[in-house]
């Protein structure tokens, strides 16, 4: 009995959840502090576009802003409107928060430092680590498919309406997109697609210090367009952010939340949008690989790069949202079907012809 | 018992439990929420099995698509509770029958194999070992090669499906007012707007 307690129960019921559950803090709450920050960014990046100030008033030049704002959601009254399902009501903002923190256990966010060992930060490295990602953020959608169905509400359920066929459209191209990826790599773990980006075009053409050439936004290029267009459309970012469309849906789906449900929403929202960064990092721009062979650039360490990418992704997402006006809807969803839809589905036909007639495939 | 048992049991219980709710809820929404739950401890019990190809799978078409669907479904139409109960006795026979045989035959199939000692027909197409390769590659490897046809017959099915639902639906509205894209696209200054001078105290 001693024995099995030793050999059984100890390593498998109580460490291994306490030691994940100890990898999981050490992730979870640098991402939140992150998202602290994007909110933070997005706001002055698009009050700079706009010749406005940003916050500027909490903690120096504002960087404690989305802290007070955060104190400020907790400490108000949730309200419950007394029509709607409140289990529902509640489960909602629970559901997109935690999918879009639970699809974060997979990302790679870097290698072994300072001497690359082959070990990968990862909290779970797990063989169809793309496939993971794609089934749990495809259950985004009920976070807000629910939320509007249960606050008993026009605005919000047309809103969710909207937003879960938008979701599903731009996921189609999206899923082509990342097949057009697969095709190049042969395998579904993470942390094999960056490695993957180690050789490339740079060594073909005969630069091999220049590794930025070898990551595939430049083999994959429109691919690597697709993917950034349907990611905002995915996150419901502007200028695809139809679902709380302020001029004609109030506030789109979570018009009948506030304080910290309001603050889970939001939260989700964010979260995505930084992993959809963090996935067009990996996918196109190498992970945690330095842009180019230089002593220096090989000693940083690899979550260094993979920050910088994650911020210069975000930055370009920023920009959009400062600079192109909404889509209308019919708009948006033809640009998804007849646009994104057959350009995707042609290229994953050219590239797998071109790596079997080239004999490239891994 | 190992921890595997454990997860066993737990999600076949989950997996039984919110199959029984679904027909059981009074609430059609309520009712696809718990089929996706137990769409989710389906893949759990996938994922027991090794089956993480599967697992996965059936959280994204299941769960992402299927249920979505379903959801507007059940969410849009106004659907009277009342009327859906009414005829609940008089098919229940009809249902508790097919129930029984469907529950029948799979003790019977499950009762031969077991008995026959596993499979006796050897598989089409044997798969690597287990430890040397993933599912993935596994399911990959037959799926387009030794079954490539019927993969392809599944694909022309399925898009027969669709084509016929939406010939059957559409409707062409002759008076709706469509954008050509290409037109707009197309358009110059010159061609859609014109400088004209306006004297002070006359119209154009």
């Amino acid at each position: 009995m001693v024995d099995y307690f030793w050999t059984t129960i100890w390593p498998w019921i109580i460490w291994t959840p306490i030691l994940k559950t100890i990898q999981s803090l050490a992730f979870i709450v640098p991402l939140l502090i992150l998202i602290a920050y994007i909110i933070y960014a997005d706001r002055k990046i698009w009050a700079a576009v706009q010749l406005r100030r940003g916050p500027n008033v909490v903690g120096p030049w504002g960087l404690l802003q989305s802290f007070a704002d955060m104190a400020k959601f907790l400490l108000k009254e949730p309200i419950i409107p007394s029509g709607s399902n409140k289990v529902l009501f509640l489960l909602a903002p629970l559901i997109t928060a935690f999918v879009t923190i639970a699809v974060w256990a997979v990302i790679p966010i870097g290698s072994g430092w300072p001497a690359d060992d082959g070990t990968t930060w990862v909290v779970a490295n797990i063989n169809v680590g793309i496939l993971y990602v794609l089934a749990i953020s495809s259950l985004e959608v009920y976070g807000i498919i629910i939320g509007g169905w249960a606050s008993n509400s026009k605005y919000p359920f047309l809103s969710a309406l909207r937003s879960a066929g938008q979701m599903i459209s731009y996921e189609v191209s999206i899923g082509f997109v990342i097949v057009t990826v697969l095709l190049c790599v042969g395998s579904l773990n993470l942390t094999d697609i960056v490695l993957a980006q180690r050789t490339g075009l740079a060594n073909w053409l005969g630069v091999p210090s220049l590794t930025i050439l070898n990551w595939f936004w430049l083999p994959l290029f429109p691919m690597f367009i697709v993917f950034f267009i349907s990611a905002l459309a995915e996150t419901n970012r502007p200028p695809f952010d139809l679902p709380e469309a302020e001029s004609e849906l109030v506030a789109g789906f979570m018009v009948e939340y506030s304080s910290s449900l309001y603050m889970l929403f939001m939260l989700g929202e964010y979260l995505a949008v930084t992993f959809m960064c963090a996935m067009t990092t990996i996918l196109f721009l190498g992970g945690w690989l330095p842009p180019a062979d230089i002593a220096i650039f090989n000693w940083i360490p690899g979550v260094v790069w993979f920050m910088l990418k994650l911020w210069l992704v975000f930055f370009m997402f920023a920009m959009v949202k400062a600079f192109v006006p909404r889509y209308r809807y019919d708009q948006l969803m033809r640009l998804g079907w007849k646009v994104f839809l057959p350009l995707s589905l042609f290229m994953v036909v050219a590239v797998a012809s071109v790596l079997h007639f080239f004999d490239l495939a891994p | 018992m190992g921890i595997a048992d454990l997860f066993f049991y737990l999600f076949s219980a989950l997996t039984i439990g919110s199959a029984v709710m679904v027909i059981s809820a009074r609430n059609p929404v309520h009712a696809v929420m718990f089929l996706i739950l137990a769409f989710i401890n389906a893949a759990g019990l996938f994922l027991l099995l090794g089956a993480e190809f599967l697992a996965m799978l059936l959280i994204i078409v299941y769960v992402g698509a299927v249920a979505v669907l379903f959801l507007f479904v059940v969410m849009m139409l106004d659907v009277d509770f009342a009327e859906l109960r009414a005829g609940y006795m008089k098919y229940f026979p009809v249902g508790a029958t097919i129930g029984f045989i469907v529950l029948g035959e799979l003790m019977a199939l499950f009762g031969a194999w077991k008995s026959d000692g596993g499979i006796s027909v050897t598989p089409k197409a044997p798969i690597p070992d287990a430890a040397t390769i993933t599912n993935t590659e596994a399911i990959g490897q037959v799926l387009y090669t030794e079954y490539i046809f019927y993969f392809e017959a599944v694909g022309i099915i399925l898009l027969t499906a669709m084509v016929g639902a939406i010939v059957l639906t559409f409707r062409q509205n002759e008076n709706a007012k469509r954008q050509n894209i290409g037109d707009q696209v197309a358009r110059t200054p010159e061609t859609s707007i014109e400088i004209k001078k306006v004297e002070t105290g006359k119209g154009i």
